[in-house]
């Protein structure tokens, strides 16, 4: 929070003077009839979204000419907030003159721009913008009930944020191209989950398919996966410095039984491996000796030279030993 | 015309109760704290206003009237200090409260629950609105260590049996506290023969100014205090004394009780008259029985018109109201009052709730009444829940798509 949020805002003063005029006096609120629609030889078209018990609900009439799928009028009803019954307005008009095939085109976010009053300025405010998501949830319907097809077929990706119409692709390569780790860094990046919230996490406004949690979490996921199988690889191809922890102590095992343990045990003692830290200069090894050795003078001069010899010559040059 | 009918959220000030403030903002400054003759001067209306308030809900004098920022405050504090005293190192662990509470009940809570371990039951309330003591009584534990019920409800103002529930606490042992703040003032509150053990209150809920609460602590009972400092108030409360805001809220207290069943009736005579004639109205429905209510409340459910665009209409004509739909609310969450009575939802989407105050006049219930009617006209005329062709085949919804909670 900050100096301008702490009254917060008013939400009512963010409506742009568009929603606020049509809410007033919508202009293509209203019903066509099938008799209306059958005496200009048109096809009538009545859709509904959504429903009372949910909060919002709205209902699309559409007159379609059959010999070019014009849609020459367009009304619509709606139960809903003031944003809601702005954003139907607004979409009834934007759908009149058009095709069917055409109409389809329109998103939510093109009924939010065209209730703008400058084009910089936010119709409504952030939570609002969900409103008119319906708006275009109803014309995928009408459309495929015109067209004779399921409305799914007009959507070619998984659209996880509907408020900001982001998809489940753009927000997987956006996490992992930028690394991002939080939610509030992928509403920064992509403005998925800025506005009604609901795709941010379960319990929200309205149940989701896919969550921002849930997509950060395998994105991640999948991440440390490609990580782990960049290491494996090096590994494999002996790049001691691009290894993982657990695969540099292995490696470092493997020297030492090697080319040092058979002549630790010789002597009565041993030695094990407890840790490896990695900086950009040093690789450190620190190792702890175990029975005679821990008593032995030359384990701090003789025995500590020809481990890091051994070590450095097989593994990496970087590499220091420790003993604790 | 304009009209004031959210007196649930807060009331004009009363001006004989700004009159008694004005001269302890100005010449009568002093902190009572000091020796000083600047600050003792303040001692005989504090004094005063100590006895309006104790007179106002029936206290007696070995109990205590503690007063705080408001009633959140008071809330916050017996609830965040019965955990010390009582859970944090004794060996109780729950409490007992219900869904429809104040957040400043629910949000504490819930951080006891998530921080501390405590366990909360959230007693859901029946079809008229309230919980009955038997419900409580059946929820009690022997680790329980209080229970929470409001007077009465904010949105619905159904006024909760706590003469019963605060019987069924005394029979089981558990301390019992009680928020308030939309009973006092609206309804007689005698705390003298029940045996709540803690009670808020908030002054600007009945005509006295904001930034004054209390909370009243039967018997001086023990509480740690969620305010440490220079031990004002016997060190019940630190902090300087708001000493105009007590003033007021005694003068606000002693005016809103005097005589308050008259005041009563002739608010309920104009609250009733806007009910029957909203009643009127096709398809909608009052939630409680005026019986039981608070004399100034009411929250009608308009089919087919949403709470928001009912509220923006009202707006338009200057008239001020408040509604549970969850588009109204920043965070789009609906209402948890709302969603707890209203079994099917519907209420959620479309409750109005109008609050009157013994400001509200015959002229404004006339100008009110007409302004709903024509905005539900208006609204219904928009509304697809009346619209008349129905949707071709297909366009037909096959469920809530919006799975809204």
């Amino acid at each position: 929070m900050a100096k301008n949020d702490i009254l917060g805002e008013s939400l009512w003063d963010a409506y742009s003077n568009k929603v606020t005029t049509l809410m007033n006096n919508p202009q293509h609120q209203g019903e066509i009839t099938e008799e209306e629609a059958a005496s200009h030889g048109n096809k009538l078209i009545v859709a509904d979204f959504g429903a009372e018990s949910c909060g919002d609900a709205v209902r699309l009439y559409w007159e379609v000419d059959p010999k070019d799928d014009k849609i020459v009028n367009s009304k619509f009803k709606s139960f809903g907030c003031g944003t809601a019954i702005a954003s139907s307005d607004v979409m009834t008009e934007l759908c009149i003159d058009k095709t069917v095939q055409e109409a389809v085109k329109i998103t939510n976010i093109d009924v939010e721009f065209a209730l703008r009053d400058n084009p910089d300025t936010p119709a409504v405010p952030p939570q609002k913008m969900h409103c008119s998501v319906m708006a275009y949830d109803v014309i995928k319907k009408a459309a495929g009930m015109y067209l004779g097809v399921d409305e799914g077929t007009f959507e070619t990706e998984i659209i996880v944020c509907e408020c900001a119409r982001v998809s489940l692709t753009t927000l997987q390569e956006v996490i992992k191209l930028n690394d991002l780790t939080t939610v509030e860094q992928i509403t920064d990046y992509t403005k998925a989950g800025g506005f009604c919230k609901s795709c941010i996490k379960p319990g929200g406004h309205e149940d989701r398919e896919y969550y921002l949690v849930d997509i950060l979490d395998d994105t991640r996921k999948e991440m440390d996966k490609e990580k782990m199988a960049a290491a494996a690889d090096a590994g494999s191809k002996g790049d001691f410095e691009g290894m993982t922890l657990v695969q540099k102590i292995k490696a470092i095992d493997a020297v030492v039984d090697e080319n040092i343990r058979q002549f630790l045990v010789m002597d009565g003692g041993d030695m094990e491996v407890i840790d490896v830290k990695s900086t950009d200069e040093n690789i450190d090894v620190y190792i702890r000796y175990l029975g005679a050795c821990s008593s032995c003078t030359s384990s701090s001069t003789g025995t500590l030279y020809a481990i890091e010899a051994a070590l450095k010559e097989k593994l990496s040059q970087k590499i220091r030993v420790l003993p604790i | 015309m304009q009209a004031y009918l959210d007196n649930n959220a807060t009331t004009q000030m009363d001006p004989k109760v700004l009159e008694a403030m004005l001269p302890y903002m100005s010449e009568m400054f002093g902190n009572p704290n000091s020796l000083h003759k600047f600050g003792t001067k303040t001692h005989p209306a504090l004094r005063k206003a100590i006895d309006q308030v104790y007179t106002g809900i029936g206290a007696n004098d070995n109990d205590d009237i503690v007063f705080t920022s408001c009633a959140t405050e008071s809330n916050n504090w017996v609830i965040k200090s019965i955990w010390s005293d009582l859970m944090q190192h004794g060996d109780k662990n729950h409490i007992v409260t219900t869904e429809i509470e104040h957040p400043s009940i629910l949000a504490t809570c819930k951080y006891l629950e998530e921080h501390c371990g405590v366990k909360v039951t959230y007693l859901p309330v029946n079809e008229q609105g309230i919980i009955e003591a038997h419900t409580v009584k059946s929820f009690i534990t022997d680790r329980t260590a209080l229970v929470s019920v409001m007077w009465a409800n904010n949105e619905t103002g159904m006024i909760f049996p706590i003469k019963e529930i605060s019987d069924v606490c005394k029979e089981k042992g558990v301390l019992f506290h009680t928020d308030a703040v939309q009973a006092v003032g609206k309804i007689p509150v005698n705390v003298s023969d029940m045996d709540i053990a803690f009670m808020s209150f908030s002054a600007h809920k009945f005509h006295g100014p904001k930034g004054i609460g209390a909370l009243y602590i039967k018997n001086s009972r023990k509480l740690t205090p969620l305010l440490h400092g220079g031990e004002q108030m016997g060190g019940r409360r630190s902090g300087t004394l708001n000493v105009p805001g007590i003033v007021g809220m005694g003068e606000a207290i002693e005016l809103a009780t005097t005589n308050i069943e008259e005041k009563m009736a002739s608010i309920a005579k104009i609250r009733d008259r806007i009910e029957d004639e909203l009643l009127k109205l096709e398809d909608v429905f009052v939630v409680g029985d005026r019986a039981n209510r608070t004399p100034n409340t009411i929250l009608i459910s308009i089919r087919g018109v949403e709470g928001e665009g009912m509220l923006w209409d009202l707006n338009n004509s200057l008239i001020g109201a408040s509604t549970g739909s969850a588009c109204a609310s920043a965070d789009l969450e609906g209402n948890t009052v709302m969603l707890a009575i209203g079994a099917d939802n519907e209420l959620a989407h479309t409750g109005m709730r109008l609050s009157l105050s013994r400001y509200t006049t015959e002229e404004e219930a006339d100008y009110v009444i007409k302004a709903f009617v024509d905005g539900v006209h208006r609204l219904r005329g928009i509304s697809s829940s009346y619209a008349k062709v129905g949707p071709t085949t297909g366009g037909e919804v096959r469920e809530c798509e919006l799975h809204h909670h």
